[in-house]
């Protein structure tokens, strides 16, 4: 039972990391049909700099933790935002390009990491009550699970009342269901694009910071192994879906995490496995429109 | 072959530009056949003579490379799929062929056929279920596909292909005369060979009724389906035929390496394949070819600039840029994409438009050109 529970809520703090890459992806991908291949290396560079910021304010202080979640949230949103400015809007509805442009800034930039930060994994501390952990139903779990599945939490629940409430939320929105008719309307979908980068880059930046305290290091390739299952989460929950990315983020991480422990470590090929199924028998994904 | 233009003085001169066109090629392989034997140097571009080892196993690396980057081709130039996981076909004849070779103790040439079968098995299942969704949800299936293969490898839960290690070539059940560091040069025209026959191969399925209703489903897709045709079958055809032929070059590649590494399954080969094809003009034959060249050549020029002494005396902002092979390939690669669409061969189609204008045909000497030119206008119009 404490096996089951424990597996639990690290599988769910583990669908709370990949929701912060997933959800950026898919909101990008809804209004702008890119696949972002950047979007891994907005989640690098915010777990760097949080690393840096954190460590020079003191890694175990609470002050420190904020600081680095806020300073991996800002890197992510610039440089997502650059990214659209710069590469992705001067290559305007050609898609290919738009992926190709952004593979090419993701070996890039890694590479980059690499000879900044070098290519060994820096290990994380952070505040004590982090590393501890807590007792629930028996199982020992530990704290920086809860503190990844609050601000995955906070950041749906952000994500749903800007989208729902705000102005440009409902652009957003409308840009995902049906693009052409917007820009009939005379509204400047650019400044959308614009904006679900730099809130896909706050995402993953956090994703980043929280990221490296689940698995107590951060190296360059980071966000690029998390991107490959943050693209799995997307397909499954369908493109273009902020709730099916929600779901599928958690479903895909319990399998992994199930599967990793009672069926002798194959969680990755489970994963692969879930997504072969889906397309099969759904190939929009679980929550994709358009049978 | 000159295109059917009204007898005039352009048309024969077409004609004759055309014969030489032709010779080139032929003449090109000849010349590489021939590199063993020579005592070429090219300061700058390779590390030494033409004919010592080193040299030889890069250019044969450059041109199992190219015959993998032509297989590409097949996938994202004719039947416009973007595939991120070709490697998985690449490393599955590796890997694939040493673990035949020492497990069932196989010799070379039956174990070859094995191989090539199970990579038409393989290739027809995960195909047909990637396939079922196309574009960008394509690009990812591919990938995660991939990606299992390349835990597979490194996992290694059989203990057959050596984890992060790699796989060790089998050498017993190779003949002599393809092991040892002084029988490079057989292994370099085992890799010329390889790369003619990928590319006879690629052009026959590219110029097949296949290849044609592929690149018509790259176009519209609707249309074809009205014509009365299955654009599926189609596409899982070129996708098997591209397949196999990285199978059979994956197979090279262990021989030429004495062995395979995980690093031949990731995903990171995919990216580089895409930078090879897409820097040497996307639809283009002759610029994948080019493509894969100017890769693999300047990525072993830069990782021995990111060694130089020079390089480690500049300042870090400099310093760092200029050490990782990588970053420098990644911007070119940026760069190209911006500013020069339609890659190196596109590049070339142009200049000679240039050149050209004023005569009737422009350009069009062969109808190699045409097909190249006409496809790298739509591809590059159907993006626009």
């Amino acid at each position: 039972m404490s096996t089951v529970v424990l597996l639990l809520f690290t599988g769910v703090g583990l669908g709370a990391i990949y929701f912060l890459v997933a959800s950026g992806l898919s909101l990008i991908y809804g209004l702008m049909h890119v696949l972002n291949f950047a979007h891994g290396v907005f989640l690098s560079l915010g777990a760097f700099l949080g690393f840096e910021v954190a460590s020079r304010l003191g890694a175990t202080t609470w002050t420190g933790f904020a600081a680095s979640l806020l300073v991996g949230a800002l890197a992510g949103a610039l440089f997502a935002a650059l990214t659209e400015r710069l590469l992705v809007q001067r290559l305007y509805e050609r898609h290919i390009e738009q992926v190709l442009v952004t593979v090419g800034l993701g070996l890039a930039a890694v590479a980059l990491f690499d000879g900044i930060w070098g290519t060994d994994p820096r290990f994380i501390t952070g505040p004590a009550w982090m590393g501890r952990t807590t007792s629930v139903l028996g199982a020992n779990v530990p704290n920086d699970r809860f503190v990844a599945i609050l601000v995955a939490g906070l950041v749906l629940l952000g994500m749903v009342l800007f989208l729902r409430r705000t102005r440009y939320g409902m652009i957003i929105r409308a840009g995902v269901e049906n693009r052409a008719m917007v820009t009939a309307l005379g509204i400047d979908v650019r400044t959308a694009f614009t904006l679900v980068f730099t809130i896909g880059g706050i995402a993953a930046g956090l994703g980043g910071v929280l990221a490296s305290h689940y698995f107590g290091y951060v190296s360059p390739l980071l966000g690029q192994t998390l991107l490959i299952f943050a693209f799995i989460v997307t397909v499954i929950g369908g493109l273009g879906s902020l709730t099916g990315a929600a779901i599928a983020s958690v479903v895909v991480a319990l399998l992994q995490q199930f599967a990793n422990y009672y069926l002798w470590g194959t969680g990755d090929l489970a994963v692969v496995v879930l997504l072969a199924v889906v397309l099969l028998t759904r190939p929009s994904g679980l929550m994709g429109r358009r049978a | 072959m000159s295109p059917s233009t009204p007898a005039s003085g352009t048309a024969y001169r077409g004609g004759a530009r055309a014969w030489v066109g032709r010779l080139v090629p032929p003449a090109l392989v000849l010349l590489l056949a021939c590199l063993p034997l020579l005592d070429l140097r090219l300061p700058g571009v390779l590390p030494g003579p033409t004919y010592t080892p080193g040299t030889l196993h890069l250019l044969a690396l450059a041109m199992v490379m190219a015959a993998l980057a032509l297989s590409y081709h097949l996938l994202l130039g004719v039947a416009g799929l973007l595939s991120f996981g070709h490697a998985l076909y690449f490393g599955l004849g590796a890997y694939l062929l040493g673990i035949v070779m020492s497990e069932l103790e196989l010799g070379l040439v039956p174990s070859v056929l094995v191989v090539l079968v199970a990579g038409v098995v393989i290739s027809l299942l995960l195909g047909a279920v990637s396939l079922r969704v196309t574009g960008i949800p394509f690009a990812m299936v591919t990938l995660a596909f991939a990606q299992a293969g390349s835990v597979l490898v490194r996992r290694d839960p059989g203990r057959v292909t050596g984890g992060e290690e790699g796989l060790r070539l089998p050498t017993e059940q190779v003949p002599d005369a393809l092991v040892g560091v002084a029988d490079t040069r057989n292994l370099y025209w085992l890799a010329l060979a390889a790369l003619v026959l990928a590319f006879l191969l690629v052009s026959w399925v590219q110029g097949s009724r296949a290849g044609h209703v592929a690149a018509a489903v790259r176009e519209n897709e609707l249309r074809v389906r009205v014509l009365g045709m299955r654009p599926f079958l189609v596409k899982l055809a070129i996708f098997v035929a591209a397949s196999v032929i990285a199978v059979g070059m994956g197979m090279v590649h262990l021989l030429l390496n004495s062995g395979a590494v995980p690093h031949i399954v990731s995903a990171e080969l995919t990216i580089s394949l895409l930078l090879m094809v897409v820097i040497g003009g996307v639809g283009s034959r002759w610029g994948a070819v080019a493509g894969a060249v100017l890769y693999v050549l300047l990525n072993q020029r830069l990782t021995v600039l990111a060694q130089a002494a020079w390089v480690h005396d500049l300042p870090a902002p400099l310093r760092i840029p200029l050490s990782e092979p990588m970053f420098v390939l990644g911007t070119l690669f940026v760069l190209v994409v911006l500013f020069l669409p339609g890659g190196l061969a596109g590049t070339v189609a142009r200049v000679r438009r240039w050149r050209g204008r004023g005569g009737p045909p422009a350009g069009a000497d062969r109808l190699e050109d045409v097909d190249d030119e006409q496809q790298a206008a739509t591809t590059g119009g159907a993006r626009r």
